[in-house]
């Protein structure tokens, strides 16, 4: 009877814990990885020395230039100035930050009214609570590169006369898509792509935290490979994998980031005459890969290839670009394909 | 009476035909407490809409299966009223923004601003967030694929994005790298066979094994038109023999006689011809990029491999600027006469070299 009461007891007091436990967990939305282990501080991004020390400077107490990052995706230039602004402000980042990206309205009329007005308040160089902090506001332009000419060009002015008050930090992958004179008024930073054993680790690290099980790591290898450096991509196809399968495997990676295998790219390049042709772009769309992934993997394969010539190449290569072109477009896949396996055929008959 | 395709439609995801690892996998995927926006893309008839109704009944239940349909009004910022059909049931809406044409950004924008603003009232039980399934998101225009890049992140915690693509070519990388993808790969011809097999098991039928292969062979690895061929066949002779005629598709023959009709003879007046032809494929809403195919196809039949390369070469570059621009009969006309020129230069040399 005792030992009846007793484990009722520990039964109750335990069940209303557990429950607890699972709604806590149940209110937290699972976070992608990607968000959960952005960087904290700005000592924790990857690689990226110069900037990293640039901005470490401004921390301990200099003045911030205004800034232009740039670089491919995936290289940490979001991550590096979110982390900056939550060290500088701290709890007020909301208050001193305006953060616009790509899918903001961002017209020439925003930039105007929405961005002038906010660079035309002044801050105090105090918190609230009366400990110091920068007199100064930060606007983050993210991927600044859709920005239309004419909304930069409404820019120009505003990011001189309001330097009192304002930084501005403009964030691209093509540095060449911005108007001169706003370069001109930035201190640019390059992002290079990461290096190899510098994502590796970091992959590790997160999959140790996760408790996910990797083997020797040569997956990971593997899923850095796919992704060239570029780490948000390589860490969501981890998490896709792991999702769908429940382990991280290599066929699994090949499924989750769309490749096409490497046989059919072999087997694209050795076609030998327009009935093989035509049955192969049959059954590659039908087998619903992409064909701009195809082409992606058959540049890279071609300028490595050893068996052809750089004649061939340079033919192959030329019409590899001008299909992908019109594959951008939005022409059909299977016309464009057709017509690149044509002068595939045509460059293996005449070496 | 429905039709076959409908009646015999799995409802369970373990009960489908094929891609069954799969099957297994997104069932897996349904039951961990956390799901993910998916990118489901494949060949039309492959059977994507079928596994996302299997997975809506197993997140869900069959609640799912009550449809209705609304219409919808939006205003676009130029003030120009749009209206959209959407199919939703108490936990998912479904809608087609190509429909709208250029406005579909605006569509995404409210409707998913719209149901991600509405929290379930009893979620005990529930999931805590809603489906919105996008029809062809490959067709959307940019714009509308970045506007959707920000909505994703924005209301995760409310609504779920299926998003449903012939082909991943189009859509863009940052949507691609913010959805797990589902790739649907058709089904074989023998996996169709053996699903007409079972399909006329259960309606009672004695379908040769001959006669099947032949269909799914018909069908181009495309299980809904297959088991529409079946049941045409079914209407036209019962019981079937093993060499009953299969039904092909009129707009497939009529593409076949306008081939036939170009190779016969290349002049200017033939080309007027055609293009009465080429008008009637149009209007009877025969995609212009199915009939851009169709004839390249038949065309290069009876060439050379150095005239196929030119006509492939040829016909993908007008096919390209028949997308960039907007009156499809152009490009097909200027393709059919870039054909003929190419053809009657090569038939003339020939028969040069024979005198």
């Amino acid at each position: 009877m005792q030992a009846f009461l007793k484990t009722g007891k520990i039964g109750g007091s335990e069940r209303p814990s557990s429950s607890g436990a699972k709604t806590s967990t149940k209110k937290k939305p699972p976070a992608p990885w990607v968000e959960k282990y952005r960087p904290k501080t700005i000592d924790d991004i990857v690689d990226q020395g110069e900037v990293v020390q640039v901005l470490r400077e401004c921390l301990s107490g200099g003045d911030l230039p205004h800034l232009l990052f740039y670089g491919p995706p995936g290289t940490g230039k979001t991550s590096a100035i979110l982390a900056a602004a939550r060290q500088l402000f701290g709890d007020i980042t909301r208050d001193r930050v305006l953060e616009l990206n790509a899918s903001d309205e961002r017209g020439i009329q925003v930039v105007r009214d929405k961005v002038k007005s906010f660079a035309q308040l002044t801050v105090s160089h105090t918190r609230p609570d009366g400990r110091a902090c920068p007199p100064y506001k930060l606007v983050i332009l993210d991927e600044a590169d859709s920005m239309t000419t004419a909304a930069q060009a409404a820019l120009r002015r505003t990011m001189e006369r309001e330097t009192r008050t304002t930084r501005f930090c403009l964030i691209c992958n093509y540095v060449s898509r911005i108007i001169p004179p706003i370069t001109s008024r930035c201190s640019k930073f390059r992002f290079k792509p990461l290096a190899r054993e510098n994502v590796i680790k970091r992959l590790q690290e997160i999959c140790e935290t996760e408790g996910v099980d990797v083997g020797d790591g040569t997956v990971l290898h593997q899923a850095v490979d796919t992704c060239e450096g570029d780490l948000r991509r390589a860490l969501t196809a981890l998490q896709c994998c792991q999702r769908l399968l429940g382990k991280i495997t290599a066929e699994g990676l090949i499924e989750v980031t769309g490749l096409v295998p490497e046989q059919l790219v072999q087997d694209y390049v050795n076609v030998k005459n327009y009935t093989e042709l035509e049955k192969f772009v049959e059954n590659f769309l039908m087998d619903a890969y992409s064909a701009a992934q195809l082409l992606e993997q058959l540049s890279a394969f071609v300028v490595s290839c050893g068996h052809l010539t750089n004649k061939q190449k340079c033919a192959i290569s030329e019409k590899l670009a001008l299909c992908s072109h019109r594959l951008l477009d939005g022409g059909a896949e299977s016309m464009q394909l057709t017509d690149l396996g044509c002068t595939i055929i045509m460059a293996n008959n005449n070496p | 009476m429905s039709l076959w395709v409908d009646k015999h439609r799995p409802k369970d995801l373990m009960k489908l035909d094929y891609h069954k690892e799969q099957a297994g996998r997104l069932k897996n995927l349904v039951q961990q407490s956390d799901f993910p926006h998916l990118l489901v893309y494949g060949p039309s008839g492959a059977g994507k809409k079928t596994r996302i109704m299997c997975l809506l009944r197993e997140l869900y239940g069959s609640g799912v299966e009550r449809l209705r349909q609304e219409t919808m009004n939006f205003t676009t910022p130029s003030n120009k009223k749009i209206e959209i059909m959407t199919v939703s049931s108490n936990y998912h809406i479904e809608v087609n923004p190509t429909d709208v044409g250029i406005h579909d950004r605006v569509v995404i924008m409210d409707l998913v601003k719209n149901v991600a603003q509405t929290h379930q009232i009893d979620s005990s039980g529930q999931r805590e967030f809603k489906v919105v399934i996008l029809n062809e998101v490959d067709d959307l225009t940019k714009d509308a694929q970045h506007a959707l890049r920000r909505t994703m992140e924005k209301y995760v915690a409310t609504c779920r994005l299926i998003l449903i693509a012939n082909s991943i070519s189009r859509v863009i990388p940052a949507i691609r790298s913010r959805c797990l993808t589902i790739r649907v790969p058709a089904p074989t011809e023998n996996e169709i066979a053996s699903v007409l097999h079972v399909v006329c098991k259960k309606e009672g039928l004695n379908l040769p094994s001959e006669l099947a292969m032949r269909i799914a062979k018909c069908s181009g690895r495309n299980l809904r038109r297959a088991l529409l061929m079946c049941e045409a066949c079914k209407v036209q002779q019962y019981p079937f023999t093993s060499d009953q005629k299969v039904p092909e598709p009129d707009w497939q023959l009529f593409i076949k006689e306008t081939a036939s009709m170009i190779l016969s003879e290349q002049s200017p007046k033939k080309l007027g011809e055609v293009r009465q032809k080429l008008y009637e494929l149009i209007i009877h809403g025969v995609p212009p990029d199915v009939v851009f195919s169709g004839l390249l196809c038949e065309l290069v039949k009876n060439c050379d491999m150095a005239m196929k390369c030119q006509v492939a070469s040829h016909a993908a570059t007008y096919e390209h600027r028949m997308r960039l621009g907007n009156k499809a009969i152009f490009h097909l006309e200027a393709f059919v006469a870039k054909f003929m020129a190419i053809y009657k230069k090569f038939m003339e040399e020939s028969l040069g070299d024979v005198f």
